[in-house]
């Protein structure tokens, strides 16, 4: 109470908490030399054109971009059922499977990568072979991608009122009705935001593609694995170029999901 | 009643088929002939090598996105300053940007006709450990905003006004608010960049014995035929990522109902 009182005086001159100069300085300076100056230095040499017009880049743009759509569409859906289960249904093993989820964090892609080659590959014991195709591509994105959805609706539904789906039902609205008008509306933002993250992350995705995928030309490659080719063959400055497509898809992304989260929380007012 | 059962089995079932069953059978191909030829595998020189490059681009890494990782917190939510929505943005930017990218804008910058060439950057561990910076950036940051932004600047008003310094402010104040979420991004830290893989891929490269991270040492068995090999540090990883996993479940209660 005592401290309360304090802040209501009028301060005669309040310090600042910090000095201000120290920590927006020291920031910016740390930002700029890890992350501004290597982009800067990718942009300033990314050169020729043909490196993102030519066939190959463009079929491999093409893949990435519809891959990662399935694979944002394939998360709306089972990373809302699968919070759903977290959170409103019981069953022994919840806690462990809720850890479960975060795993694809945690675990390295390329670890990720191997153990879907070694139980969807050529050597399958349950003689799936998911290598060097289209859908080696897909489960290694969603196996990455898996967190992201489960992870942004998980809390809203545990704050959701249950109280509007007991009125919904009282009102004489099914189990389809009430999730349709009351509880998807509700956490459409989180889903939006969370498949955005997916797709971003999708786009992006190396370390678990290039062991499954093949990386074979107009068949199997991502665009990060074009780039990377595009690196070893001594073309950097076409690898750039690519890289700044790569790049303005990211922050396009990123601008998307800061929009769709100042939408929610204006619903929220 | 069906519905619920059959949502339930729906969603295990998707965990299971992606997740449980492709990692057990790593661990039970890498202990199929016992422990023997798993150990044999991961003490191997070049494996306990790569092993101790992960662990040093760790044991730099951290610390470094921890320490800077607070004060981009602090600048980001306590002042306003010309540009603090970029600063915002570019903290972000390494989650969504492909770890090539990363690599090559690296290599462009301190490769051999980068504007700051010709030291031994790219290559060589210093180039390895500004890759791992960069990716596992936004972590501590991300956790740390939220508790900043909650718990709001009026105690530490206080504490100034109580003739507090700047720096006992932070150390008697702010710091036991966020510790748990500085933790928590700690542990995500150390996952992301113990596990990274293009952008180290791109600018180590790829020596054995000297650049190859564990990673890389991953990959590099596994195109090499040796599967065991392959098998058995991919393990490793995985136990790392699990011990990972329980600190995040231990970390994340009490972040909540702090």
């Amino acid at each position: 109470m005592a401290a309360r009182a304090a802040v209501a005086l009028p301060a005669p001159k309040a310090r600042r908490p910090l000095a201000p100069g120290l920590a927006v300085g020291l920031s910016t300076l740390y930002l700029s030399v890890i992350v501004l100056l290597p982009l800067a230095a990718l942009s300033w040499r990314a050169h020729g054109w043909d490196a993102i017009t030519n066939d190959q880049a463009v079929s491999s743009l093409r893949l990435t971009v519809l891959a990662s759509l399935v694979v944002a569409l394939v998360n709306a859906l089972a990373g809302t059922a699968i919070a759903w289960t977290l959170v409103r249904d019981r069953f022994p093993g919840q806690g462990i499977v809720n850890a479960l989820v975060d795993l694809p964090f945690a675990l390295p892609t390329i670890v990720a990568g191997l153990t879907l080659l070694a139980l969807y590959g050529p050597r399958s014991p349950v003689g799936v072979n998911a290598a060097f195709t289209r859908w080696g591509i897909l489960l290694a994105l969603l196996f990455v991608t898996l967190p992201f959805v489960v992870r942004t609706v998980q809390p809203v539904l545990l704050e959701l009122d249950r109280e509007m789906e007991d009125a919904a039902a009282s009102l004489g609205a099914g189990k389809v009705a009430t999730f349709r008008r009351v509880i998807l509306p509700n956490i459409l933002p989180a889903i939006l935001s969370g498949v955005a993250l997916a797709f971003a992350r999708a786009v992006g995705e190396f370390g678990a593609v290039v062991l499954i995928s093949g990386n074979l030309p107009f068949k199997t490659e991502v665009v990060s694995v074009y780039v990377f080719g595009r690196i070893e063959s001594g073309d950097p400055g076409g690898a750039a170029a690519a890289s700044v497509v790569i790049l303005a898809i990211s922050f396009g992304v990123l601008l998307a999901i800061g929009g769709v989260r100042r939408l929610a929380t204006r619903h929220d007012r | 009643m069906i519905g619920k059962y059959a949502l339930r089995f729906v969603a295990l079932g998707y965990l299971a088929v992606l997740l449980v069953a492709p990692v057990s059978y790593v661990f039970w191909r890498t202990f199929e002939h016992g422990f023997g030829p798993a150990w044999d595998a991961v003490t191997a020189p070049d494996a306990l090598h790569a092993l101790k490059v992960t662990l040093i681009l760790t044991a730099i890494a951290v610390p470094a996105n921890t320490i800077f990782g607070v004060l981009c917190a602090l600048a980001i939510v306590r002042y306003r300053f010309p540009g603090s929505g970029i600063v915002n943005a570019v903290v972000d930017l390494p989650l969504a940007l492909s770890p090539v990218v990363v690599g090559l804008a690296l290599l462009l910058l301190y490769g051999r006709e980068g504007w700051l060439g010709g030291h031994r950057v790219v290559f060589a561990l210093p180039g390895m450990v500004l890759a791992t910076i960069f990716v596992s950036l936004p972590f501590v940051v991300r956790e740390v905003v939220p508790v900043l932004r909650e718990i709001g600047t009026e105690q530490e008003q206080a504490a100034a006004t109580l003739g507090a310094s700047a720096f006992q402010t932070f150390r008697r104040v702010t710091w036991p608010a966020i510790r748990w979420a500085t933790a928590y991004g700690v542990v995500l830290t150390t996952a992301r960049a113990l596990g990274e893989f293009g952008a180290v891929s791109v600018v180590s490269g790829r020596i054995t014995g000297e650049t190859q991270s564990l990673t890389l040492y991953v990959q590099d068995r596994y195109q090499s035929f040796d599967e065991v090999g392959a098998y058995a540090s991919a393990v490793v990883l995985a136990l790392i990522a699990v011990a990972t996993l329980i600190l995040m479940t231990r970390l994340k209660p009490k972040e909540e109902t702090r």
